[in-house]
């Protein structure tokens, strides 16, 4: 009998090896549930769990609510732009009012960083980070580690690289976390302007050359750029950003690797950050990542849920 | 703690010869049998029956698997902690089959409740049977029988039978353990 060492999942900076090695383990068997003919179990079957989206998403929604499906929880969502958040309501009052419908969990994304810490502080249930801001997105980097785990065996000594908008993105942080707490070497790069300030202080060294980066990693991790989030220009065009931070097999070819793992968390802007042909390569594990994310979700869903001692 | 032998390496071994011959009588034809062990203490049990069953009917293919009820139990959110599951290995289709499950205690039949459960999500078997090596009558919350038994006791709620395995297969056997309250 085991239970993680947290009642919420808000970051993986809070969360130790062994409860990360847990999750991994649990994932392990709802992997093997997924690909029954039936396939669901009903663990969950009177357990009630809130999808509180503040912010936009499509696949981590659809990942947590088909996870949550498959365990039989009954799910509710909600949208910010639906809601009364419009009308002026803070955050606490709004999910307490969803919990006084005898909610017993909250999946919740939001864009202010923090905001599941402060929730944590005011509301009695398990609160489960979706993404809050440019902070942390956990269950993102679980299920990156675990399929990469699936992929290479064990992390340990791996060298992995971030490309990308690392300062507007939360599944960086959280990916750090995560591998280095497996005990990867993890660094990063992109356009100076696109590296948040201290990067280094968290032992995650900074490259600016992607060439060079990339013969230096056995794994490259490639994120978006996030339009929607750049209040600023942070590079002259994203023709010029391709032609520099682009992963094409030509530049594989050219910094002479041969093997190497290409990871993605979507949505993929074919033929900005990375070409339709690497997309698709032998190399890419992206639509692992896809299947391992509700494997994951049920794992930490069913982790949390199942401690009576924390409920 | 006070501790009695129920059965020893040889009685136990004779059970296991013993059950393998009833469901050797049962069925005959082995093609569309399989047995089903109830993860994680039923697995023991399950491998030596089958070894023996295969022994008995000369067929080297019978269909044996392992199934991890965990996530069927009728207990969770209701203890403390959570119980991590084990491997479910069930590499035959159970549709049509006759599936006999295996565990090693039957007591309140919730297990066996559950395992039904999970076996029913892998298909439409054509029947199943149950067989365990202990049976604890009167101490039954739900209404399961075996088909076939080891050895049946009668114990009180706070004694517990342990059936233990060794690796060499050479000093196996079932015990009972009685807590005293002191």
């Amino acid at each position: 009998m085991t239970s993680l060492s947290t009642k919420h999942l808000l970051g993986i900076k809070d969360i130790t090896l062994e409860d990360i090695n847990l999750i991994f383990q649990t994932a392990d068997n709802f992997k093997e549930v997924i690909n029954r003919p039936i396939k669901k179990v009903p663990s969950l079957r009177d357990v009630t769990i809130a999808n509180v989206f503040f912010e936009n998403s499509t696949r981590t929604k659809l990942s947590f609510e088909l996870a949550e499906k498959r365990l039989s929880a009954d799910v509710i969502n909600f949208s910010a732009s639906s809601s009364s958040v419009k009308k002026g309501e803070s955050l606490v009052d709004t999910v307490s009012n969803i919990l006084a419908m005898k909610v017993d969990m909250v999946v919740m994304r939001h864009p202010n960083p923090g905001a599941h810490i402060h929730l944590a502080r005011h509301v009695d249930c398990s609160i489960i980070n979706a993404g809050d801001g440019a902070h942390e997105h956990p269950t993102q980097a679980l299920l990156d580690a675990y399929s990469l785990r699936e992929r290479v065996g064990d992390l340990k000594g791996l060298k992995i690289l971030i490309v990308g908008d690392i300062l507007h993105s939360r599944v960086a942080l959280s990916n750090v976390f995560c591998l280095q707490k497996l005990g990867a070497e993890v660094r990063v790069c992109g356009p100076a302007t696109l590296i948040p300030k201290h990067m280094e202080s968290l032992g995650v060294k900074v490259m600016l050359n992607f060439e060079e980066a990339l013969k230096w990693c056995d794994v490259v991790n490639m994120l978006r750029i996030q339009m929607e989030r750049q209040d600023i220009q942070y590079f002259p065009t994203l023709r010029e950003y391709t032609m520099q931070y682009g992963l094409s097999r030509e530049l594989l070819y050219k910094v002479g690797k041969k093997d190497i793992v290409v990871m993605h968390p979507g949505p993929i802007n074919r033929g900005v950050e990375i070409t339709s042909d690497m997309a698709d390569s032998e190399f890419s594990i992206i639509l692992d990542q896809v299947e391992n994310g509700v494997a994951i979700r049920m794992a930490v869903l069913y982790l949390l849920a199942g401690d009576a001692s924390s409920n | 703690m006070d501790i009695r032998t129920l059965l020893d390496h040889t009685a136990l071994s004779q059970t296991l010869d013993r059950l393998a011959y009833q469901i050797y009588e049962r069925h005959l034809d082995f093609e569309d049998v399989a047995l089903v062990s109830l993860q994680p203490r039923g697995v023991e049990l399950g491998r030596r029956v089958h070894e023996r069953l295969k022994k008995l009917s000369g067929e080297e293919m019978i269909h044996h698997g392992e199934l991890d009820i965990t996530f069927y139990r009728d207990d969770f959110r209701r203890r403390d902690g959570v119980l991590v599951p084990a491997k479910t290995n069930l590499d035959f289709s159970i549709e049509g089959k006759e599936i006999v499950l295996i565990d090693d205690v039957l007591f309140t039949g919730r297990t066996v409740r559950s395992g039904l459960d999970a076996l029913l999500d892998f298909g439409r078997p054509a029947n199943v049977e149950l067989l365990v090596l202990i049976d604890r009558r009167y101490s039954r919350e739900l209404p399961v029988q075996p088909d076939y038994t080891g050895r049946t006791v009668d114990v009180v709620k706070d004694e517990r039978v342990q059936v233990e395995w060794s690796e060499n297969d050479k000093n196996n056997r079932v015990t009972l353990f009685s807590e005293q309250n002191d």
